[in-house]
């Protein structure tokens, strides 16, 4: 039984066992319902085989969804246990292991996934494309981060969560201090959806490059588009420096090497150094792809077009260089000289500019417009004043002499969480809700989902705003607990009751979801929000080509154009069309990556050696194989075609 | 008969075997580790560009410019990357 010691848990808990009985009930509810209602063939051959641009967002949807449920679940506890001093309701350990989870869990299976969601759905459409440049490489990316998430998911229930904070700092994080498996999986299950991100990020940069609708010119693209376009050069740039930081740390896990280690001539704070040359456009990455969608709603729902375009373009195209200069201020305490704190506090000022830039872009496209209150327009709108907050924090954060009053307090965290959750989260629930019935057929019900925005703006104010203080006041991040003497107390009560607020928002839109679902109209045309770019020129929802003919684009608006000018979008005869065939081996092969990593995670040598080559096999099966596609004829495109366009023409 | 002859690419293998040797003399001299490791270095990148250009066919397409942008932007990247390290971690300014 020796051998299967190494996969109980270091520190259990009640919670953990309930945890555990509720994942293997509702595994097993799962299967017996797949088999009950015969649904594991349509399973496999409509969604765990696609190779549609639009499923795999669909499931990337689904799986960000799941994964903010879960970071969310985790930060409620640590609300729930700060919320009086001296609590005795999470001991220390699980604390640690609460807060590297809830990091890990909402940054990369939680804000990735949700952007790689919408540019899925979204950007093939956005430019005229029938689907991105490597379809089956997508549904590769998709299946290595879900597998990636999934491996990160069951730590808890196998051997132990990661417990040294997101960042995962070593030499904290290396077996002298960090003994059980947790880091492991912090390392190889993020390495296993980086791997995918990566690949995401080559696929959508030659898809932008190479498959726009004819006419459509680098400065006629869509802001979407263009932030997706300069998101995914930032990951091609910035991911491999964590694949490399992440084996470097492997190494020096499982097979005994001395990178990181502060002895036997390793370097301690080079980990923090990579890490950060990683994390700094990591952020980046997540905020592009936000500032894209607010740009796509407050154009749409001021009925402008957007102002400034090229000044956007511009900026997005500097922020997204400056991103790589600016890594050394997350750790300006250090103990650096202050030559470097000097640079590096002036390259993080600066980077504040072409943001600045921005948000008066969208300030003045809203003026003389005529906005309209829907609940993506409502989201943009509480962005601005909130994410300035978040900003004006991190230039006070960004001087390095003031840093050292800052650093590792709560004033941190909340400013992190002003520039993340507005930059993040009200983005992708502003574009969930403005691509929702793009996706699904049916619009989201604006009431529930206006109480919904209020719960959320409002619960997140209440639940950050008070850290400010109380990190000024010298509350240290992390802490499990304080006493009573430092006063902490009341704020952080507070802060619990804005977590219990944001919960409930959270909940009332799963509540929308459903209620959309059951009661929401099906007749609302192509068109819903009377919306200005190339995908609202397509079918709700959308057939499986996107497109029947290629549209032709003159203009950076060629659906308004086409609306309010009659100018013709689509032009020539409906040809066949060819489309890539489904296929099962990115599905596999990120199974097998699973069993991969969790041989790794647990140094059991033979059934990773024997996964190393299936790996290894699943590419050469790819190399040899002959798979050409399959055309779509003509007759079928009429068919799908026939009702639709009538309808398209009505509703003009 | 001129037009046949792959000039570029010979003069590529010759050069590259050039290359090759003038690193490997390194293992032979007695030099001492920076100038060894520079002479190396020196030799690795010139090399890389050599099979850029001479086999890899970079800049023998239309996307030409945005080949080399890449390759520029990357090494302006790694480059920033690399001092700003040193001058953390290792110059400790």
């Amino acid at each position: 039984m020796d051998y299967f010691d190494r996969f109980a848990i270091p520190h259990p808990s009640p919670a953990i066992y309930a945890s555990m009985v509720a994942i293997g009930l509702t595994m097993i509810a799962i299967v017996i319902g797949l088999t009950y209602f015969k649904k594991w063939g349509y399973l496999w051959s409509e969604w765990l085989t696609t190779v549609d641009h639009k499923r795999i967002g669909i499931m990337y949807l689904i799986s960000a969804l799941l994964m903010l449920f879960r970071g969310g679940v985790d930060a409620l506890m640590m609300r729930a246990q700060t919320a009086v001093p001296d609590n005795k309701l999470l001991d220390a350990q699980h604390y640690n292991e609460v807060f590297t989870t809830h990091g890990v869990v909402m940054i990369i299976f939680m804000a990735m996934p949700f952007i790689y969601a919408l540019m899925n759905l979204v950007v093939p459409l956005q430019i005229g494309a029938r689907d991105v440049a490597f379809p089956r490489l997508n549904a590769l990316s998709f299946w290595l981060f879900f597998m990636g998430a999934m491996l990160f998911n069951i730590s808890f229930v196998i051997g132990g969560s990661p417990d040294a904070g997101w960042t995962s700092y070593f030499p904290l994080a290396g077996n002298d201090f960090s003994q059980s498996v947790g880091t492991n999986y912090y390392l190889i299950a993020i390495q296993i959806a980086g791997i995918g991100t990566l690949i995401s990020g080559i696929n959508f940069i030659a898809t932008i490059f190479k498959m726009r609708a004819p006419g459509m010119k680098l400065m006629k693209m869509p802001m979407f588009t263009w932030t997706a376009l300069i998101t995914n050069a930032i990951v091609v740039f910035a991911f491999p420096v964590l694949t490399i930081t992440l084996l470097l740390g492997t190494m020096d896990r499982l097979f005994g090497t001395h990178i990181f280690s502060m002895t036997n001539g390793g370097m301690d704070m080079l980990w923090a150094n990579l890490f950060w040359v990683w994390g700094h456009p990591e952020v980046y990455i997540l905020v592009l792809p936000a500032f894209g969608i607010y740009s796509e709603v407050i154009s749409t729902f001021s009925r402008r077009n957007l102002y400034g375009y090229k000044s956007m373009v511009a900026s997005i195209v500097i922020i997204s260089f400056m991103s790589f200069l600016v890594w050394m201020h997350h750790f300006f305490t250090m103990g650096q000289g202050p030559l470097s704190n000097s640079i590096f506090s002036i390259t993080t000022m600066a980077i504040a500019i072409p943001t600045g830039i921005k948000i008066f872009n969208w300030l003045l496209t809203m003026r003389k417009g005529k906005i309209e209150f829907t609940v993506p327009m409502l989201y943009s709108v509480g962005f601005i004043p909130i994410f300035t907050i978040g900003g004006v924090t991190g230039v006070m954060l960004g001087m390095a002499s003031a840093d050292y009053q800052y650093h590792n307090t709560m004033f941190l965290v909340a400013h992190f969480h002003y520039t993340i959750i507005p930059g993040v989260v009200f983005a992708m629930l502003a574009g969930l809700t403005y691509w929702w019935p793009k996706m699904f057929g049916f619009m989201l019900n604006e009431r529930i989902g206006k109480w919904a925005f209020w719960f959320v703006a409002i619960g997140f104010n209440v639940t950050f705003f008070p850290m400010f203080f109380t990190g000024l006041d010298g509350q240290a991040r992390r802490m499990y607990t304080y006493s009573e003497a430092t006063g902490f107390g009341p704020l952080n009560m507070l802060s619990f009751a804005g977590a219990i607020g944001l919960a409930i928002g959270f909940a009332l839109i799963v509540y929308n979801v459903y209620y959309s679902t059951r009661h929401a109209s099906r007749d609302i045309g192509s068109d819903p929000w009377n919306a200005r770019t190339l995908e609202w020129a397509t079918q709700t929802p959308v057939q499986s080509y996107n497109f029947a003919r290629t549209p032709q684009v003159d203009s950076i608006e060629a659906f308004w154009d086409y609306k309010k000018n009659g100018k013709p979008l689509f032009k020539g005869e409906i040809e066949k069309i060819h489309m890539p065939n489904n296929s099962g081996m990115p599905f596999i092969m990120s199974c097998i990556f699973f069993v991969w990593g969790f041989s790794l995670v647990f140094s059991m040598w033979i059934p990773a050696i024997i996964t190393t080559i299936a790996i290894f096999a699943c590419l050469a099966h790819r190399s040899f194989e002959k798979d050409d596609g399959h055309y779509v004829s003509v007759e079928e495109i009429e068919a799908t075609e026939k009702d639709w366009e009538v309808l398209a023409d009505e509703n003009r | 008969m001129s037009e046949l002859f792959p000039r570029k690419q010979v003069m590529g293998f010759v050069f590259s075997l050039v290359l090759t040797a003038a690193a490997l003399t390194v293992y032979f001299l007695d030099v001492s580790f920076t100038v060894g490791i520079t002479i190396l270095l020196a030799t690795a990148f010139v090399q890389a560009a050599v099979q850029l250009v001479g086999f890899m066919h970079v800049g023998e397409n239309e996307d030409k410019t945005m080949i080399y942008m890449n390759i520029y932007y990357g090494l302006a990247i790694a480059l920033f990357t690399i001092f700003g390290t040193l001058l953390i971690m290792v110059w400790d300014m």
